[in-house]
């Protein structure tokens, strides 16, 4: 307690010096003369006795003060002070070394942040390592297709690997109001979801057991964010009822505001799920995605294949529905995050190849000083101040300039963060929930202190490294030493180092770029400009029967064909990039058959859809506007589907049907030239289109070309949709072009390209002035000699020669050795690139181009100054 | 004048506090006084030796210092004794007692034991 109090003041006086000891004793002496007055002494003999007695007051001063602070903290601060003081009074190179070790924190921060909210922070829920996602697989998406509702019953029945299995699944929910209907999303969920993810309601209860069957009464839970918006957040809110698609819901809770659950989208309610779709009353439909949570000390593995032993069973007992249908199982976290997860870890490395250089620019920065102090510190040293001393204060300047660009490093990043989240757009966001609570928390703070320290101990080691301290021969020796070559040497390791570096980000930078370039050149099969689309659901109570829809449909196309500008309009079921989902299953009349599915993606278009999209029919015909259920089944193929079923034979005129009990057959009427239905970046499968008319829904998608703004005429659409009936709910109306620019496969890449591209920006920036550094430093160096040179009859050309020379054996030696590192290290960027190979020679070419010409520039300034050089002045100089 | 002697470890700080408890608020000049004095002038107090410990203390808060006027119109630093100050006197009183007791004791039955 004693000893907490007396370092406490001991502390405090390192701060607040109050020395006011002299005018003490000062006081002391006085009256001790005074008393030596009284007692007879003459003055002078008085002052003398005083003074006798009462010692040193230096010593005494000296220690009072040890004692009142605390000495070699003292020391310390004064050395940092002084440390301060230099920096001050060298801001170019202060200027310099902070911003760039400022940059290179601020990006490794804010990716650091990024990774950390996406891959190091587990799933908001209690023991996420034990929670999987579950799947089953088919030819068509063998990693993570949809359960059938009753193979899930199955699964959940059979398996002995988990605790608890649950679905889900992301919907589209017609919500009537007051203020009419609205689109908005919902997921539907079984019973126990929120048990096995472990999340329980903020307000209300979960889910009982049951409450998904076919018969039980609907209940429905709030998001948060929905509580808050749709209700102001009141309490009273449990036991309201919403209308859903025409059904009564009762609001049994409210969800805890910091819950989310990525796979199932930004839905707004969360409904029991109730078999009671067509799909889930067959065991063929696949609509479902699974969660499960392990029981403890079940592997991943076991569980895998207990899933496959039932669904191999479950094949068995079924040949007919379950044909083919595997199983899978992966973490739940590998499922949300894992396709941010390859685009982090390429840009973390860039991110630490940027704070590379950085540092390693900064070293050579304070390489050049300790160069240039050399006789300064020799001169300390000669006057006594101790090796150790002459290190702390080194390493007190470091610690100051480390510590600034940390600082700054830390406020950039917020704002890079802020713009990197504005950059991915708020739509694609509401898929990234766990990017919610991104920025600066303890994790990204305690990152950025490791990076600063690391950056300080590789700082304060590099003159120690170098040479030993010798401050005799320092002080011998003049300026002109050759010494100076060794500083020259290291400097020019560092600066092969830095361009090597810049090397390997340049080309990484090109090649994401380039596929980035070529993403977008992908043919998609269809004219993307003028084309708006939205989705649009009509109230089943309405629209009951195909009678009712194929009106809606027929009204609803003349209404928007009238429409001034516009060209076409069309519906299908599903929009081109979206995915390669909602197929279907058929054989080929006449082929011998043996139960195989031929899981193939379907498209129920409407007449002009091939038309108004812009897709090129290849051969046959279009569906006609009559081509309804009334007349045979048709259907057109893409290119794909010709070359894998008919290869070499024509494909029109061909029949196929489905696998249903009641299937009728199917003509193959027309070939159309492939168009990208799933994510840019795969490969064409084969599609079949049917007649939307032939194949009626109350839910579809609307495209429409229009000659008119894109954007502006969306307006005019969804206004006329809701003037047609104002029971109709849109959703997600957006133009074609912003569809595939938003599209997740363009967004990676995009993010990807530019962020990689704004790092090899930098470092070439930093590389080419590292590069200017020490050509300009050689030149300075040497002037004397190139002075001599000159007065000796060398030519001006002869200097330039002499000083190109050496940037470009430096620029030489740095690019090959990066162009060697950036095809070694390619394994990184593979699998995000698209169409390029990672030893790409004309982006290989392109990156060696640019830093040749970059250097150049850099050391055409110095090679003039040297070329300028008058020998008189130089020889004078020295 | 009787023979100086040097003060022993630990003894000074209360010779300060005592005299503090006794006089009431004092610079240290009057404290290095008052204690040479009750020696009997065997003990010459220098800056060297007062004003660390007095640093110790009011560092440890058995005293507390202002500026103030002294009697004759100079301006010195005045110590006075806080509650802290008076409980340590209290202890260490206790202790030194015990101390010299046991040594007394032990000084005067020397030749007993042996």
């Amino acid at each position: 307690m004693k000893r907490t109090r007396i370092w406490l003041s001991r502390l405090a006086g390192l701060f607040c010096r109050r020395d006011d000891l002299a005018a003490e004793f000062e006081a002391h002496l006085e009256m001790q003369i005074e008393a030596n007055r009284r007692s007879g002494m003459d003055p002078a003999q008085a002052r003398r006795a005083a003074l006798l007695k009462l010692g040193n007051p230096e010593n005494a001063r000296e220690i009072c003060r040890e004692r009142r602070t605390v000495p070699w903290l003292e020391h310390a601060l004064r050395d940092w002070r002084y440390g301060l003081r230099q920096l001050r009074r060298h801001p170019l190179f202060t200027l310099t070394a902070v911003a760039t070790l400022a940059l290179g924190f601020c990006a490794s921060i804010s990716i650091f942040a990024f990774v950390d909210a996406a891959l190091v922070r587990p799933l908001p829920y209690p023991h996420p390592e034990q929670l999987l996602g579950v799947f089953e697989t088919t030819s068509n998406a063998p990693e993570t297709s949809s359960l059938s509702y009753y193979d899930y019953l199955d699964w959940k029945r059979l398996n002995t690997s988990f605790s608890s299995l649950d679905v889900y699944q992301r919907n589209m929910l017609v919500l009537t109001t007051a203020q009419g209907t609205e689109a908005t999303h919902e997921a539907r969920v079984s019973a126990g979801f929120f048990r096995t993810l472990g999340v329980h309601p903020l307000l209300g209860r979960d889910f009982r057991p049951g409450e998904d069957a076919l018969h039980a009464a609907p209940t429905v839970l709030l998001s948060y964010a929905s509580w808050q918006k749709r209700y102001g957040g009141d309490p009273g809110v449990i036991g309201k009822t919403i209308i859903d698609g025409g059904t009564l819901k009762t609001i049994i809770g409210v969800l805890p505001q910091n819950f989310s659950f990525a796979p199932a989208g930004p839905a707004e309610f969360w409904v029991a799920l109730q078999p009671i779709t067509d799909c889930e009353s067959r065991r063929s439909c696949h609509d479902l995605y699974g969660i499960g949570r392990l029981k403890p000390g079940v592997t991943i593995h076991a569980a895998l294949s207990n899933l496959r032993a039932i669904a191999a069973q479950l094949e068995k007992q079924d040949p007919g529905d379950n044909r083919d249908q595997g199983a899978n199982a992966m973490l739940l976290s590998d499922y949300i995050v894992g396709p941010i997860r390859r685009i982090l870890l390429v840009l973390m490395s860039g991110a630490a190849l940027l704070l590379l250089i950085a540092a390693v620019n900064v070293a050579s920065l304070l390489l050049v000083r300790s160069e240039t102090r050399k006789r300064e510190m020799a001169i300390r040293c000669a006057l006594g101040a101790g090796r150790i001393r002459l290190i702390t204060q080194h390493a007190a300047e470091t610690l100051s300039l480390v510590l600034a660009g940390c600082a700054l490093g830390l406020f950039a990043a917020r704002a890079l963060i802020a713009l990197l989240t504005k950059l991915i757009g708020s739509e694609t966001l509401a898929y990234l929930p766990f990017l919610d609570d991104l920025g600066l928390n303890t994790h990204v703070l305690l990152f950025a202190g490791t990076l600063a320290a690391l950056a300080f101990l590789f700082f304060t080691s590099i003159p120690a490294i170098r040479r030993p301290f010798a401050p005799r021969a320092d002080l011998a020796e003049s300026s002109r030493s050759s010494s100076n070559t060794v500083w020259r040497r290291a400097g020019s390791r560092l600066v092969i180092l830095e361009l090597a570096t810049a090397t390997v980000l340049l080309a990484g930078a090109g090649l994401l770029a380039r596929s980035l370039f070529l993403l977008m050149q992908v043919d998609i099969g269809l004219a993307p400009d003028h084309l708006v689309a939205v989705r649009l659901a009509a109230p089943k109570a309405h629209y009951k029967n195909d009678s009712q829809i194929l009106a809606l449909e027929r009204e609803l196309l003349a209404r928007i064909d009238a429409l001034p500008g516009v060209t076409s309009a069309a519906l299908t079921s599903d929009l081109p990039v979206e995915g390669w989902g909602d197929t279907t299953w058929f054989r080929i009349i006449g082929r011998p058959w043996h139960g195989e599915h031929n899981d193939t993606p379907e498209r129920d278009v409407s007449a002009g859809y091939f038309r108004t999209i812009g897709a090129e029919l290849l051969r046959g015909r279009n569906f006609t506007e009559d081509e309804d259920m009334s007349k045979p089944l048709v259907a057109v193929v893409n290119q794909a589907f010709a070359r894998h079923y008919f290869p070499g034979e024509d494909p029109l005129g061909k029949q196929i049907i489905g696998l249903g009990n009641n299937a009728k057959p199917v003509q193959i009427v027309g070939l159309v030239a492939d168009i990208k239905e799933g994510p840019l970046d795969t490969a064409n499968r084969p599609v079949l289109y049917f007649p939307f008319n032939q194949n009626l829904s109350p839910y579809f998608d609307l495209v429409v070309r229009t000659t008119r703004g894109e954007r502006a005429f969306l307006h005019t659409l969804l206004s006329t949709i809701h003037q047609f009936d104002p029971g109709i709910a849109t959703a997600e109306e957006i133009t074609m072009r912003d569809k595939i620019t938003q599209s997740e496969s363009a967004w990676i890449h995009r993010s990807s390209a530019w962020l990689v591209a704004g790092f090899a920006f930098f470092a070439l920036l930093l590389g080419i002035v590292g590069l200017y550094g020490v050509i300009a430093y050689s030149v300075a160096q040497r002037r004397r000699e190139i002075g001599i040179r000159m007065a000796l009859g060398a030519e001006q050309s002869r200097v330039y020669r002499l000083v190109l020379g050496e940037a470009a054996s430096l620029a030489l030696a740095g690019l090959l050795a990066g162009v060697l590192c950036s095809i070694l290290s390619s394994y990184w960027l593979r699998s995000i690139l698209f169409g390029v190979r990672p030893w790409d020679a004309a982006t290989l070419l392109a990156v060696s181009a640019t830093l040749a010409l970059a250097a150049l520039g850099a050391s055409f300034f110095p090679a003039r100054r040297a070329a300028s050089v008058d020998p008189v002045e130089a020889l004078h100089h020295e | 004048m009787p023979p100086k002697t040097e003060v022993r470890q630990g003894t000074l700080a209360l010779m300060i506090l005592k005299t503090l408890e006794t006089l009431g608020p004092l610079h240290g000049y009057g404290i290095a006084r008052r204690i040479e004095q009750t020696s009997g002038d065997r003990i010459s107090l220098n800056y060297g030796t007062l004003y660390p410990a007095l640093v110790k203390l009011e560092q440890e808060g058995a005293i507390r210092a202002e500026w103030g006027v002294s009697d004759n119109n100079r301006k010195a630093k005045f110590y006075r004794l806080t509650r802290a100050g008076r409980k340590q006197i209290e202890k260490e009183t206790r202790d030194w007692e015990q101390t010299a007791a046991i040594l007394s004791r032990f000084l005067n039955n020397a030749g007993e034991i042996a």
